[in-house]
C-alpha cells in the first residue's frame, strides 16, 4: 500500500519530466514517425522502432521513452486510413475495421467513418493509459491468475466469434474457419518440429504463412480487384457526403460500446502470450452480438468501426503492463521496445516499477499524450485524405498493388512472399465470390497456432497433475473458476451467434447461377482438407499430429454435409451463392481474370527483372492500356509511384524483391 | 529488411590513437572509411541475438578503422537456418559483411538437420560471446536434495516449459535425465520468459534461465523464498575444463551435482555428449563470422577492433546489463571456443539423436 502513497507524487513528477519542451518534441517526433509508418499496410511498430533504435543509445531516458512510446502508441491510430479508405488492413490490429469501414467509404461516408474511428482510438488509448497507471502496481497476481487453461479458454472465446460472423449459411462459415485453422498449421509444428503440408525441399513453407500476407490476400486483393473492375471511384456517389462532425456524434451516441470495447482491448493486452492480433476480432464480434439491429453490419454500420478501433489502441496500454512488470514482451514491437529501454540503461521488471516509478510513469504520460496528439492530427487530416475515395479508382489501384507487393515482401524477403500473396489472394477471391465468411477464415488463421500450443500444453500439464494429484488435482487445474467463467462466456457467445448470426453480413437473396462453379470450388476445398488430413496422419510426433488431424476431420465432416446439401438443394438455393452471376460483380465492365492478371503480371515481372524494373513496366503499361490516360500523365504518375516506394524503402533500409536478372547482373540500388 | 544505422564520430580521435598503439601486434589494417558494414543476423528484431548485435554495432562503428557505418540486418526464418544458408553463398571479402550466429544456428548443424546447407568450417570466426545458465527449483522440492546429491529428487515428477527438443533446451533436459530425474518438458513455448511465468504460476516445478534473465527475474524470487537455485551449467576454464560459473560463485555447477549423485557419471558417452552441446550452447553461444574468402588483414582488422572494444574501461559496465559477465573471446581464444562449439564426435551426435528419438519421439529426418 505504501506503493500507492508514492504513486500520486510519482505521477506528478513524471508529468514534470515529460512536459519539458525537448522531451515533448521527441514525443511529437515519435508520433509523426508512428503515424507515417502506420499508414503503410504491413509496416507497424517494429519497423518504426527499428528506425529509431540506433539513436536511442545515450539519449536522455525520458526523451528516449517519449520517442519510442509516441511511436508505438499511434500505429493503431493511423493504420485505420488504409483499412477504411482502401479496404486494406493497415496492420494486423485493424483487420476487423475493414468490414464496416470500407463499405462506409463506398457509401461516400469515409470522413465520418475515419473521425469516428480516430475518436474511438483516442478514447481507447486514454483508457489504456489510465488502466496502466493503476494496474502496474497491482496487476502481478492478476496476470499470474491467467494460467494456460485460462488462455486456452480465451482463445476458444475468440474462435466463438466465428458463430456470429459465419454469414448466411452457418456451416459455410464453419468450413471457412476450419480452412483458416488448417492454413495456420502449415509449416514446422510448434511442439515437435514435424513438417506439415510442407517439405524440406520447399523451405519457404516450413515457416508457415505470415499474418500480413494472409490479411492482405484475404481482404485487400479481392476488394481491390472487385473495385478495379468497376472503373469508378471508391465512393459510389463520387463525393464525401457527411463529414467528420457526424463521426464524432456517432461515437458519442455509442459511448458505452466504446467503453466496453476499450475494456476488452486492455484485458486482452494485459495477458501475456495471447498476442494482439485477435483483439479487434473479439471486439468486433462483441459489438455485433450486443447490438439490437444487426442487419447493417458488414454493409457499413458505424458501430463496426467504433468497436474494434476502441479496442486496438487500448490494447497498447494493456500490453505495456506485462512488458514492464515482468520484462516479458507481449508482441514483437514490445520486444524491440524492451531492447530500447535496456539501451537507455533501465531494466524492465518489478524493481523498475518499484525504484523508478517516476520514469515508469513517464511511459504512461507519453502514451496518453501521444494518443491525443496522434488522434488530433488524424481527425484534422481525415477529410482531406478521405478525398482519395472520390478519385477514379483505376488511377489508385496500381499504387495499391505496388504497396501490397512491397508490404508482403517484408515478411520473409523472398520471392515466395509474392507467390504466397497471389495464392492466398486467389483463395480470398473465391471465398468472396461464393460467399464463404472471410472474417471466419481469418479468425481461424489468427488463432490457429496458439490454440494448438495451449491445447497441447494443457493436455500435458493436466496429465501430470492427474498422476500426482488424482482427478481432483487435475480438475482444480483445468476447471478453475476463471476457466469456467470464460467458457460460460464462450457458450453464450456461440448461442447468440447461432441464434442471430444469419442476420449479419446480409440476408437478402444472393445471386445464383448454375450449380457447377460453387460445387467445383467446394470439391477443391474438400480435396485440400483431405490432403491435410492424410498428411497429418503420416506425422509420427503426436504433439504435431493431433491438432491438424482433429480440425481436419471436423472440417471434412462440414464439407461432406455441405456437399450433400448441395446435392439435394435446387439450383437457386442460397447454398449456391455466386457473385459472378448477379449484382455489382456481374455487371462490371472488366472481367475478373483479366483484372487479376495485371497483378499477376507485376509479380511475374518482379520474378524476372526485380521489383523496381517490373514496377516501371507495370505502371506505364497499366496507365496507358488499362486506365488509358495520356502519355504525359502516365509518365508523371509512374515516376511518382517509383519515387515514393524508393523513398520509403530507402528510409526504412528495406530491400526490394530481386529477380532472375539480378542473379546474373550486379545492379546499383534500388535496382538490386 | 531492416537497417539500423549507427555512426559515432564522438571520441573517434581518441580511439584512433588507441588503435595505433595496439596495432603494433596486428598486421596491416583495412580502412573502411565511407563504407557501410552489414551485420547480418539470422533472427528477427525481437530476440536476444538482436539485442546482442545492436549492442556491438555502435561499438564496432567506433572502433573499426575509418569508422564505417555499421547496420544490423535481420534475415529470420526456419530457426536461423535460412539466414545461415544465405551467408554460406556470400563472397563479400572486403570486410563490409559480417554474420552473427547463436546456439540455435549451431545445434541444427551439429545434429545434421536436413535444412542445414551451411558449413561452419568455411567461415572465419572473429568473436565468441559466452553466457551461462542456472537451473532452479521450488523451495519444497529443493529441500529433498541432500547437499549436492540429487538422489532425493528421483521419483518426483517434474514438468517444465521448453521451446523445442532440438534447441538449447536439450542441455538441461539431458542434464536432468543424467541425474535420474523424471522431467517432462512441455514443448512449444515461445521463449524462456514464458517458461519462467509457468514456474511462477506453479504450472512448472523446475526451470532454468540464462544468466542475465536469472539475475534479473529469478534472483528476486530466490530472495522472496519462492525458488532455490539447483545448479549452474558451469563455465569452461582456459584448458576447456568445466568449473563453477564465475558469475555465480556460490551456486554449484552441474559437474559437482553429477559427481555427488550416484546415478550420474562425469565420464562416458552421455557426459561427452552433454559437454559438447553445453559448449556449443553456452560458452560459445554467439559468434561473429567473416566469409571464408576474406583476406587475413580483414580478419586482423576485426580482431583488433573487437579486442579494443573488450578492453574499454566501460565495457564491463555496458555489457553487464546486455550480455552478463562472460568472456568475450577474440583471436586464438575465439578459435579454441569455436572448435569446441562446432565439432562433435560421431558418438556424441548419434547418442543425442537416439536419445531425442527415444525420449521425445523427435526424429531428425
Amino acid at each position: 500500500m505504501e506503493l500507492f502513497a508514492t504513486a500520486g507524487p510519482a505521477l506528478l513528477d513524471a508529468l514534470a519530466l515529460i512536459a519539458q519542451p525537448q522531451q515533448f518534441a521527441f514525443l511529437v517526433l515519435g508520433v509523426l514517425l508512428g503515424l507515417s509508418v502506420g499508414v503503410f499496410p504491413g509496416l507497424g511498430g517494429i519497423a518504426g522502432l527499428s528506425l529509431v533504435l540506433p539513436f536511442i543509445f545515450g539519449m536522455d531516458p525520458v526523451a528516449g521513452l517519449a520517442l519510442m512510446v509516441g511511436l508505438i502508441a499511434v500505429v493503431p491510430t493511423s493504420d485505420t486510413f488504409a483499412s477504411v479508405l482502401l479496404g486494406i488492413p493497415g496492420s494486423t490490429a485493424s483487420q476487423a475495421t475493414v468490414l464496416d469501414g470500407f463499405p462506409l467509404s463506398k457509401k461516400g461516408e469515409a470522413g465520418r467513418a475515419l473521425s469516428a474511428a480516430f475518436v474511438s482510438s483516442l478514447f481507447g488509448g486514454l483508457l489504456g493509459a489510465m488502466v496502466l497507471t493503476a494496474f502496474i502496481l497491482i496487476a502481478r497476481p492478476l496476470i499470474l491468475a491467467f494460467d494456460i487453461p485460462a488462455m486456452l479458454a480465451i482463445t476458444l472465446l475468440g474462435l466463438s466469434m466465428v458463430a456470429i460472423l459465419a454469414g448466411r449459411i452457418p456451416l459455410k462459415g464453419v468450413v471457412a474457419a476450419g480452412m483458416g485453422l488448417l492454413l495456420g498449421t502449415v509449416g514446422l509444428g510448434g511442439a515437435g518440429g514435424s513438417p506439415r503440408m510442407s517439405t524440406y525441399d520447399m523451405p519457404y513453407l516450413l515457416d508457415g504463412f505470415s499474418l500480413v500476407i494472409v490479411g492482405l490476400g484475404i481482404f485487400a486483393i479481392p476488394e481491390i480487384v472487385a473495385l478495379l473492375r468497376q472503373d469508378r471511384a471508391i465512393s459510389k456517389s463520387g463525393d464525401l457526403g457527411r463529414g467528420w462532425l457526424d463521426g464524432l456524434r456517432d461515437w458519442w451516441r455509442n459511448f458505452w460500446l466504446s467503453v466496453k470495447c476499450s475494456a476488452i482491448g486492455v484485458l486482452v493486452g494485459v495477458i501475456p502470450g495471447l498476442g494482439g492480433s485477435v483483439v479487434d476480432w473479439i471486439a468486433y464480434g462483441f459489438t455485433v452480438q450486443s447490438s439490437k439491429d444487426k442487419s447493417k453490419f458488414g454493409k457499413g454500420d458505424i458501430r463496426g468501426v467504433i468497436g474494434p478501433e476502441s479496442s486496438n489502441n487500448a490494447k497498447e496500454g494493456g500490453g505495456l503492463v506485462p512488458t514492464l512488470i515482468f520484462g516479458i514482451p507481449g508482441s514483437g514491437s514490445m520486444a524491440v521496445f524492451l531492447g530500447g529501454i535496456a539501451l537507455l540503461g533501465y531494466d524492465p521488471g518489478p524493481h523498475m516499477v518499484r525504484n523508478n516509478l517516476d520514469i515508469t510513469y513517464t511511459i504512461v504520460w507519453s502514451l496518453a499524450l501521444a494518443n491525443v496528439v496522434g488522434a488530433g492530427l488524424c481527425i484534422f487530416l481525415a477529410n482531406p485524405i478521405a478525398k482519395l475515395t472520390t478519385i477514379r479508382f483505376t488511377l489508385v489501384a496500381p499504387f495499391l498493388f505496388m504497396v501490397i507487393a512491397f508490404a508482403a515482401f517484408q515478411s520473409r524477403q523472398s520471392l515466395g512472399d509474392l507467390a504466397a500473396l497471389m495464392a492466398v489472394g486467389m483463395i480470398g477471391i473465391f471465398l468472396r465470390r461464393f460467399e464463404f465468411s472471410r472474417p471466419a477464415f481469418l479468425i481461424g488463421f489468427v488463432l490457429s497456432a496458439q490454440a494448438e500450443a495451449f491445447a497441447n500444453q494443457v493436455y500435458q500439464i493436466a496429465g501430470s497433475r492427474l498422476r500426482r494429484g488424482g482427478m481432483e488435482g487435475m480438475l482444480d487445474y483445468v476447471a478453475s473458476p476463471l476457466v469456467l467463467a470464460i467458457l460460460a462466456l464462450t457458450v453464450i457467445s456461440i448461442w447468440i451467434g447461432v441464434k442471430q448470426g444469419k442476420q449479419v453480413l446480409g440476408n437478402e437473396t444472393p445471386p445464383t447461377g448454375t450449380k457447377r462453379a460453387p460445387v467445383v470450388f467446394m470439391l477443391a476445398i474438400t480435396a485440400y482438407v483431405v490432403a491435410t488430413v492424410w498428411n497429418a496422419s503420416t506425422i509420427d510426433y503426436t504433439g504435431d499430429k493431433v491438432f491438424p488431424l482433429t480440425i481436419g476431420i471436423a472440417t471434412l465432416i462440414g464439407c461432406a454435409v455441405l456437399l450433400m446439401r448441395m446435392r439435394a438443394a435446387p439450383e437457386g438455393d442460397a447454398l449456391f451463392a455466386d457473385n459472378e452471376q448477379g449484382g455489382e460483380d456481374a455487371e462490371a465492365p472488366h472481367g475478373l481474370w483479366s483484372t487479376l492478371g495485371w497483378f499477376a503480371a507485376l509479380l511475374a515481372l518482379s520474378a524476372l527483372f526485380g521489383f523496381v524494373i517490373a514496377l516501371a513496366i507495370f505502371l506505364v503499361a497499366f496507365f496507358r492500356l488499362r486506365a488509358q490516360v495520356s502519355w504525359a500523365r502516365t509518365l508523371v504518375l509512374s515516376a511518382a509511384g517509383i519515387a515514393l516506394i524508393c523513398v520509403l524503402a530507402g528510409t526504412l533500409g528495406r530491400d526490394f524483391p530481386p529477380g532472375l536478372l539480378q542473379e546474373f547482373v550486379r545492379l546499383p540500388w534500388p535496382l538490386t | 529488411m531492416i537497417l539500423n544505422t549507427t555512426r559515432r564520430v564522438a571520441g573517434a580521435a581518441a580511439i584512433l590513437a588507441a588503435s595505433t598503439a595496439l596495432a603494433g601486434t596486428a598486421s596491416a589494417q583495412v580502412d573502411l572509411s565511407g563504407q557501410t558494414v552489414e551485420f547480418v543476423i539470422p533472427f528477427s528484431e525481437s530476440g536476444g541475438s538482436a539485442r546482442w548485435a545492436n549492442f556491438f554495432a555502435p561499438l564496432l562503428s567506433e572502433h573499426l578503422p575509418g569508422n564505417p557505418t555499421v547496420v544490423v540486418r535481420y534475415r529470420p526464418g526456419a530457426g536461423s537456418t535460412s539466414g545461415a544458408n544465405w551467408f554460406q553463398e556470400q563472397d563479400t571479402a572486403d570486410g563490409t559483411l559480417i554474420f552473427g550466429t547463436s546456439g540455435s544456428t549451431q545445434f541444427p548443424y551439429l545434429l545434421g538437420d536436413p535444412r542445414v546447407r551451411y558449413e561452419y568450417n568455411d567461415w572465419q570466426v572473429v568473436l565468441v560471446s559466452g553466457t551461462g545458465g542456472v537451473a532452479y527449483l521450488p523451495t519444497d522440492m529443493a529441500t529433498m536434495m541432500d547437499g549436492l546429491d540429487a538422489t532425493g529428487l528421483q521419483g518426483q515428477e517434474f514438468i517444465w516449459g521448453a521451446q523445442s527438443a532440438t534447441g538449447l533446451d536439450l542441455v538441461p533436459n539431458l542434464a536432468w535425465e543424467m541425474l535420474g530425474l523424471d522431467v517432462q518438458p512441455v514443448f512449444g513455448i515461445e521463449g524462456r520468459g514464458d517458461g519462467r511465468l509457468m514456474f511462477e504460476r506453479g504450472e512448472a516445478n523446475i526451470d532454468y534461465q540464462t544468466s542475465s534473465a536469472y539475475i534479473r527475474s529469478v534472483q528476486p524470487m530466490v530472495d522472496g523464498g519462492m525458488a532455490v537455485p539447483m545448479m549452474s551449467w558451469g563455465a569452461l576454464d582456459d584448458d576447456g575444463n568445466i568449473v563453477r560459473d564465475p558469475t555465480f560463485p556460490d551456486i554449484p555447477s552441474f559437474a559437482e551435482v553429477c559427481e555427488a549423485t550416484p546415478a550420474c557419471e562425469t565420464e562416458g558417452e552421455a557426459w561427452d555428449a552433454w559437454m559438447t552441446f553445453f559448449t556449443a550452447g553456452f560458452p560459445a553461444q554467439k559468434m561473429i563470422f567473416l566469409p571464408g574468402n576474406a583476406p587475413q588483414e580483414v580478419v586482423d582488422t576485426y580482431t583488433t577492433a573487437l579486442r579494443e572494444i573488450i578492453a574499454r574501461d566501460d565495457f564491463m559496465e555496458l555489457a553487464a546489463a546486455e550480455l552478463g559477465v562472460y568472456p568475450q573471446m577474440t583471436g586464438n581464444a575465439a578459435q579454441a571456443a569455436f572448435r569446441l562449439g562446432t565439432q562433435v564426435s560421431e558418438e556424441s551426435r548419434s547418442f543425442v539423436i537416439n536419445w531425442l528419438e527415444e525420449s521425445y519421439g523427435v526424429s531428425l529426418n
